[in-house]
């Protein structure tokens, strides 16, 4: 058996802003050179249990422990958070945030600098430590010319560069597209091959951590620990669904076609499950379902017609020959890598930028002259972050401060206000501070704050992102009820679920021109597209490879299409 | 597109590979010196060695045209200010009056008014290059290292450089953030009455402020977590050993700035006078 590295008896924490404890009898020995996933859904106290392992909690964000706290068998509370770094290097969620250098070697070097490692001996570690990343050819790249994906290697690499016994990955792939979050996945498990690190991964996403072995899974509910179990014995349970964690969807898909799934048959690994068991009922599954008709074409409310844009005359094109039609009442998805013309794209529609060539139609009208206050009573945009949008105290004065710089009359303002506030389920906390809302309660109030002027189309920036799967839930029955009454919604997007669960189509920038326009299963099965689109295949595809389906591509049409139906989309 | 502001470019120059320690102290000489001196023989040589340098560095109008006219636009408005509160003061420093035109009252155009403004002038377009090339020649992450080396704390000296690091964001922060306000009717365009653009500016910048502290706490908590503030001491990745070339321009600068003060001084006053 190999030494404790961490170890937790009977672990109980409790910040000094909080009124009980985040953490309860936490109960956790982690062996060296393990490899485990910390699973578990928002204020499952997962964060807080990586926080009392790397030090911030107390040293950052001050608290009181009861209890036993061990690092390779030192009383925590006797280290430093200096000394404990020394044990444990931390990748923290927000890859761009933590990038404190002014090029990737200087970032790479930091902990060695405040160690007084000279510089002769720093260069060369330096170097080693990038390569062990693929970081090595841009070294004096500065970080706002990286990608999410390459920040979060560079932050790695400053942490390998050292000799840190534990590496804490502390929601590793909350800020990256599919693609880039696959390869952060392989990444860390070929880290753990070659140098044996202990490795823990916090994160609510178990399919996409699971396209590498971990060793082990503790699930945490409610500041417990309420599972700790080898990932093929936690699929065959029924604790994911307790606790509200989505599990992989070739599951879900074996599910529904009446698979008993068994640890026997190695579910936490798709390339290796044991499907000869389940194949006939597979197969009768796929034969008796159907794709979903292609749906009507519904009047469009937004249509873009060979739209150019250039920051400059003469300068580089940013988007070329878009052209695109949003109906009533549509749910559709922009995909495309950082710098595809997006974003670009989104303030074009709003106004903030003006289109060098191309016509831009709201229900058939011209918009060429309507300035951006005009467009936001038609066209709505919510940015990511709440905290972006959020400039009042009060919830109500929030939602209705669109109106008031509008000039309308306080008695139509409070009417409008308080149903817009019913539709988005927030009418209770209407005379509440928005400080004391939960960020999924921001976020509605965001796009509650849009909604007042009732706009027809509605276009979110990553509505979804960095949230748990009831969140995510909740938003998306959200958003879908707001198409049911007929607005049409615009979600730029890399959240593949969120494609496959709800959107009608799915178009796919590359480069600044519209590469396809097609609905979601086609895009998903093309391997092209979903290069272009930073994406990566989906598993209900790999599993109808597997099963031996002749059209793989159906398969997913027809899984889909099903998928809808159990969840009355 | 973006504007071009003091940011470092990559060339090669014997300026460039000079240490950031070494450009620092003799910035802060040059400045010194020119801010002691009124003698205009002195200046206009320093004048002259510092284009001769901007020449050398290679570096071009664009990367600092913008700040350059910033610049002389405080410029031209504190020249007025000379003027309008003490359209005397040449004759009071040179002890003659050589009186060239009336305006209107008491401001009356006098040789050595104009002379003393073109001093004062001379003054600023000596420094200004200096600051420039300091500016455009040294790494960002080199300007920390400089600091410290030149005895200041070195958290002192990363807190510049975390906070050039962090400009960008902000300003993309701000962009959204001023973009998704507009579109909810929140103008600070020209528009809009004064007290009202102010009180929208305020909602605008609010939701900034929030979010940078937000930043500030991540980076924090990263900074700590990878050992700073930990010793006494840090090294630099990037910092530059002193080279005979480094040696050789602060030799330089002490030179300069000796020569300087004697020819300013050897008459017995900081102001060459041409008028006696």
């Amino acid at each position: 058996m190999r030494e404790p590295m961490i170890e937790f008896i009977d672990f109980t924490f409790q910040y000094r802003a909080q009124a009980e404890p985040t953490l309860r009898n936490i109960t956790l020995t982690i062996r060296e050179g393990e490899k485990v996933l910390i699973l578990g859904p928002s204020g499952s106290g997962k964060s807080t249990l990586a926080h009392c392992i790397n030090g911030l909690a107390p040293h950052f964000y001050p608290g009181t422990m009861q209890g036993t706290a061990k690092l390779k068998g030192r009383d925590m509370s006797s280290l430093s958070l200096y000394e404990r770094s020394t044990y444990i290097g931390t990748v923290l969620q927000d890859p761009d945030g933590q990038f404190v250098g002014m090029t990737v070697a200087e970032d790479i070097a930091f902990k060695l600098e405040n160690e007084n490692v000279p510089q002769h001996e720093m260069v060369p570690r330096v170097a080693e430590a990038a390569r062990g990343v693929g970081m090595e050819h841009l070294l004096s790249a500065s970080p706002h010319a990286l990608s999410g994906g390459q920040k979060q290697r560079t932050t790695l690499a400053g942490i390998l560069v050292s000799e840190a016994d534990v590496l804490l990955f502390d929601e590793p792939l909350a800020n990256l597209d599919p693609q880039a979050g696959k390869q952060a996945i392989e990444l860390i498990d070929r880290i753990h091959r070659e140098t044996g690190r202990t490795i823990l991964i916090v994160e609510h996403r178990l399919e996409d951590v699971l396209h590498r072995h971990v060793d082990r899974i503790v699930v945490m509910a409610e500041g417990r620990i309420i599972a700790d179990t080898t990932p093929d014995d936690l699929l065959c349970s029924n604790i994911l669904r307790e606790t509200g964690i989505r599990e992989p969807l070739y599951l879900t898909a074996l599910r529904y076609a009446g698979c008993a799934i068994t640890p026997a048959m190695k579910p936490s690994d798709l390339p290796n499950l044991e499907l000869s068991t389940c194949l006939p009922s597979l197969r009768a599954w796929y034969d008796v379902s159907s794709a979903a008709a292609a749906a009507a074409e519904r009047p469009a409310v937004l249509e873009l017609q060979n739209i150019d844009f250039r920051y400059e005359p003469g300068g580089p094109s940013i988007l070329n020959q878009v052209s695109l039609r949003v109906g009533q009442g549509e749910l559709v998805s922009v995909v495309g890598h950082n710098g595809a013309g997006k974003s670009t794209l989104s303030k074009l529609i709003c106004g903030f930028l003006k289109p060098s060539a191309g016509r831009m139609l709201y229900k058939g009208e011209d918009l060429a002259n309507a300035t951006i206050k005009e467009r936001a009573g038609r066209i709505g945009f919510v940015l990511q972050s709440p905290n972006h949008m959020i400039s009042k105290t009060l919830l109500y004065e929030e939602v209705a401060l669109g109106l008031n710089l509008r000039g309308m009359p306080d008695t139509e303002i409070k009417e409008r206000v308080h149903e817009t506030l019913r539709i988005c389920g927030l009418y209770p906390f209407r005379s509440w501070p928005i400080s004391a809302l939960s960020y999924g309660q921001k976020k509605r109030v965001t796009i509650a704050s849009i909604l007042v002027l009732q706009p027809e189309v509605i276009i979110l920036d990553e509505p979804t992102a960095g949230q748990d799967y009831r969140h995510y839930n909740e938003m998306m029955e959200f958003l879908l009820s707001l198409t049911v009454n007929g607005v049409s919604i615009i979600v730029i997007t890399h959240d593949m679920h969120l494609m496959m669960e709800y959107a009608q189509r799915t178009i796919v920038l590359s480069e600044g021109e519209v590469l396809a326009d097609r609905a979601p299963a086609d895009v998903l099965t093309d391997i092209r597209l979903i290069e272009a689109a930073s994406l990566k295949e989906t598993s209900i595809y790999t599993l109808a490879q597997r099963a031996g389906i002749e059209q793989p591509e159906e398969f997913v049409r027809r899984f889909i299409a099903y998928d809808r139906r159990e969840r009355n989309v | 597109m973006k504007m071009r502001m003091l940011t470092y470019s990559p060339l090669d120059s014997p300026l460039h590979r000079l240490s950031g320690a070494a450009k620092l102290i003799f910035f802060i000489l040059w400045a010194v010196t020119v801010m002691v001196t009124f003698d205009t023989r002195s200046l206009l040589v320093m004048l002259l060695f510092a284009l001769i340098l901007l020449r050398v560095s290679r570096i071009k109008l664009r990367d600092y045209a913008f700040v350059l006219y910033l610049i002389l636009i405080f410029f031209a408005l504190n020249h007025l200010a000379i003027f309008l509160f003490s359209p005397l003061e040449g004759v009071s420093l040179y002890g003659t009056r050589h009186d060239l035109f009336p305006i209107a009252g008491r401001y009356i155009v006098t040789e050595e008014q104009l002379f003393y403004q073109f001093n004062v002038a001379l003054k600023y377009v000596t420094v200004i290059p200096m600051a420039l090339l300091f500016m455009l020649t040294t790494e960002p992450g080199e300007f920390a290292a400089s600091l410290h080396r030149v005895g200041i704390s070195y958290r002192i000296a990363y807190a510049v450089s975390i906070a050039l690091r962090y400009i960008p964001d902000v300003q993309r922060d701000y962009e959204n953030i001023a973009c998704a306000a507009q579109a909810r009717g929140i103008d600070i365009s020209r528009k809009e009455k004064l007290t009202r653009r102010v009180r929208n500016m305020i909602g605008i910048l609010l939701p900034l402020i929030l979010t940078s502290v937000q930043r500030i706490e991540t980076i924090s908590a990263a900074m700590e977590l990878r050992s700073f503030g930990q010793h006494r001491k840090r090294t630099w990745y990037n910092g530059r050993p002193f080279t005979w070339m480094d040696y050789f321009v602060i030799i330089l600068i002490i030179l300069i700035a000796a020569v300087s003060t004697y020819v300013t001084f050897q008459d017995g006053s900081r102001f060459y006078n041409p008028f006696q």
